[in-house]
């Protein structure tokens, strides 16, 4: 009994807590709102729909700015760090065990990223529910450290990565393919059992930074 | 059925190709010289080698292992191992044991690797194997001795 009281006090919270807004005056129901910011998480707009912003570069930093909910997900941050070791999980705490950048981003000989990753995702066996896989791709490895994202804005890595000597010497088509059809981008929508996925599809993303940069690729002041 | 050579001889197995290779290793082979930690590539004592290289086996589905050579404890040869071997008696390493076939397992492939290695290059090697006995600063002593004792 004293357990269901426990587990019951975050929810009693938050019942308390939608209750002030609906006297704060919203039309919404506050469960919808709660499903509106969730399902904004965890979505992209289309392109497309930006066509409403009718100045051009206003346009491209909110086509930016939507994608950044990609750019800046722990999925993408963590193995953009800006130090040698990579980070981990969604609280974006540094990587357990300790492990470093190496050769390529590959680890240190000896403790290579294919001591414990594989070319999938792989589900763990007979492990509590707070542990599900272990994460994999063919190409997992440490962004190099000219493009580290950890600790920036988003304004800042937009500048980084329009720089081709931050960005792996990249010309803007080549960054849209890259962001479009990348094996490893595309892990980050399909990060294995007990992760969360990056928002929306891959290919959402990929045309969300071609709309950027046909209209300019201009960035976010902040 | 997932075909493979553990310590130099071919064998099969015909489970779940989602077993981990650390259970077909103690369950099925009886090599019960890899340990089972953590289960999650946390501590390393289930460290083998999977086609030279270091490998938690907790976390290696067999059907990943077609093909491959595994070595474990029981199989490791060579050079380095031997070097390994007598460094570790020569300090009396282990503790109370039971993370040192995995500690073994991540030394011999490191001087593999790295015939010389420094401080920086052991702790890197070795970062991922835990030792709750607190050995570490005589495994990093023996392994400077095991890379001394094969040079010339
Ligand atoms: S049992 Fe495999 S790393 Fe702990
Ligand atoms: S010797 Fe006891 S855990 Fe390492």
């Amino acid at each position: 009994m004293k357990f269901k009281l426990a587990f019951a006090g975050p929810a009693l919270t938050g019942i308390a807590a939608a209750c002030l807004f609906v006297t704060a005056g919203t039309a919404l129901s506050p469960a919808s709102v709660a499903q509106d910011a969730n399902a904004d998480a965890r979505t992209l707009r289309p392109a497309a729909s930006f066509q409403s912003i009718a100045n051009e570069q206003e346009r491209s930093v909110a086509l930016f700015t939507e994608a950044g909910k990609v750019i800046q997900h722990p999925r993408c941050v963590n193995c953009h760090p800006a130090t040698d070791r990579p980070l981990q999980g969604a609280s974006m705490h540094p990587h357990q065990p300790p492990v470093f950048r190496g050769d390529g981003g590959m680890g240190l000989p000896g403790m290579q990223c294919t001591t414990c990753h594989s070319a999938e995702n792989i589900p763990v066996v007979g492990q509590a529910d707070t542990v599900k896989s272990i994460p994999g791709n063919p190409a997992w490895h440490l962004a190099p450290i000219e493009m580290a994202w950890e600790g920036k804005t988003l304004g800042q890595i937009c500048q980084q990565i329009k720089d081709p000597a931050r960005n792996g010497d990249m010309t803007m088509d080549e960054l849209v393919e890259h962001m479009a059809h990348d094996e490893l981008v595309g892990w980050g929508w399909n990060p294995g059992a007990g992760r969360e996925p990056v928002p929306g599809t891959q290919a959402e993303f990929g045309e969300l930074i071609r709309a950027w940069v046909d209209t300019g690729a201009a960035c976010p002041a902040s | 059925m997932v075909t493979f050579t553990l310590n130099g001889q071919e064998r099969t197995f015909d489970g779940d190709p989602d077993t981990p290779l650390l259970w077909v290793v103690r369950d099925f082979e009886k090599l019960t010289g890899t340990k089972y930690g953590c289960g999650v590539a946390q501590c390393g004592a289930c460290t083998v080698h999977l086609d030279g290289m270091p490998r938690r086996s907790c976390i290696t589905p067999i059907s990943m292992v077609e093909g491959s050579e595994v070595v474990t404890i029981e199989g490791v040869s060579g050079k380095e191992a031997d070097a390994v071997k007598t460094a570790w008696a020569g300090l009396d390493v282990p503790q109370c044991g039971y993370c040192q076939s995995g500690q073994v397992m991540s030394a011999v492939a490191l001087l593999q690797m790295v015939p010389k290695p420094t401080d920086a290059d052991i702790d890197g090697a070795m970062a991922g194997n835990i030792c709750r006995c607190a050995t570490y600063h005589r495994i990093r002593a023996a392994i400077h001795n095991a890379a001394s004792s094969m040079e010339g």
